[in-house]
């Protein structure tokens, strides 16, 4: 059961970002290049998550019902590391979805094969 | 040929990653690290219930205002990329791309739009108390206007009125974190310099919660100002200034 437990929440995560690094490298439609990066990110979000979690471990918050009864808490530290992880994918998409607006504008394509000027 | 160099390069990758991971035990307690300095010192000391929050605005509240900052850069950054001179017909008309939504959709958008800018300021009011805080409320309120947005063809933001939004709340959150210099005990940048109150109580956490309030009105106004930035763009040959 635990070792299920390791290699399925590890596993899925280490699948979402070779899926997503996939997607970026083989993928010739730019929109889906951008999905790509955002599915790599939310592995690497689970992953984070997972290696701090504790079996039995509540969410590490003292509400009235927890506070004081000496309740397992899972590691806080990685979910904080997260929270700045997902704001600044976000970031990342936004400004990756802007570029390929631009492009877009300019080629009337979003295929990368069809956008010539980058080759050399 | 090229399918092939690719998907043994990833399948190389994913042996080694895992094989690096099931070495590690899923779910004990094996990081010897500052967990227990946390949760010890967050509701003792600090009195914040939410010890997540408690790292994120209190231990590592620097760290925060330069993720404030990469939000408040990647909204000027779109700005920057999309930017087009705009014709006086553009000025006085702009266009959406999305066509105009059904009737059922607008009726209800109008009605839920308010009570999801609600939960928004719910959340980020209750920061410290239950799950969520500044970013998470400022993404709620976010969705509350793209609702708006995609449903009403005619329904717009005033970008002056975002940037006054954003320019105030990260103004009010870098005087919180000088205030910290003058007024806490040891004198340090983001210090909490306010009473702590009592564990579990809406008013505690010192500076937590006026900073989670700044922070959730920016990234509202940041989320909202690129959503509309995205969505408001014309078809391309209608603009005789195109390129």
């Amino acid at each position: 059961m635990q070792a299920f437990l390791t290699y399925s929440i590890y596993g899925t995560a280490l699948f979402l970002m070779l899926l997503g690094l996939y997607a970026v490298l083989m993928k010739k439609n730019l929109i889906k290049i951008v999905i790509g990066l955002s599915v790599a990110d939310s592995g690497l979000h689970l992953l984070f998550v997972a290696v701090g979690y504790i079996n039995g471990g509540t969410a590490p918050i003292f509400s009235p019902a927890v506070a004081g009864t000496g309740t397992v808490m899972t590691d806080p530290v990685p979910q904080a590391l997260v929270l700045t992880a997902i704001v600044i994918g976000f970031g990342v998409t936004a400004v990756a979805l802007a570029l390929v607006v631009r492009l877009y504008r300019k080629h009337n394509t979003t295929n990368i094969d069809e956008i010539k000027n980058l080759k050399w | 040929m090229k399918n092939v160099i690719i998907i043994s390069l990833l399948g190389v990758t994913a042996y080694y990653l895992l094989s690096a991971f099931v070495s590690i035990p899923f779910g004990e307690d094996f990081i010897n690290g500052v967990k227990d300095f946390y949760l010890n010192k967050s509701p003792e000391d600090l009195k914040v219930a939410n010890v997540v929050t408690s790292i994120v605005v209190n231990f590592r509240g620097f760290d925060t205002l330069g993720e404030v900052t990469v939000l408040f850069l990647a909204s000027t950054a779109l700005g920057s990329i999309l930017y087009r001179r705009r014709s006086s017909h553009t000025a006085l008309n702009p266009q959406r791309t999305a066509p105009q939504a059904s009737t059922l959709v607008q009726a209800g958008a109008k009605v839920i739009f308010p009570f999801t800018v609600l939960l928004g300021a719910y959340v980020f009011i209750h920061g410290h108390l239950t799950p969520g805080g500044g970013f998470q409320g400022g993404a709620i309120i976010a969705t509350g206007f793209l609702l708006m947005l995609i449903s009403y063809r005619k329904f717009f933001v005033e970008h002056n009125v975002l940037t006054w939004i954003e320019a105030l709340a990260g103004t009010s959150f870098v005087v919180i974190g000088l205030a910290g210099l003058v007024y806490a005990d040891n004198h340090n940048f983001l210090e909490n310099f306010l009473p702590a109150g009592e564990l579990n109580d809406l008013l505690s956490g010192g500076i937590i919660g006026i900073i989670y309030i700044a922070v959730g009105f920016k990234v509202g106004a940041e989320i909202t100002g690129i959503l509309d930035t995205l969505l408001t763009i014309k078809e391309a040959g209608l603009d005789p200034e195109e390129n």
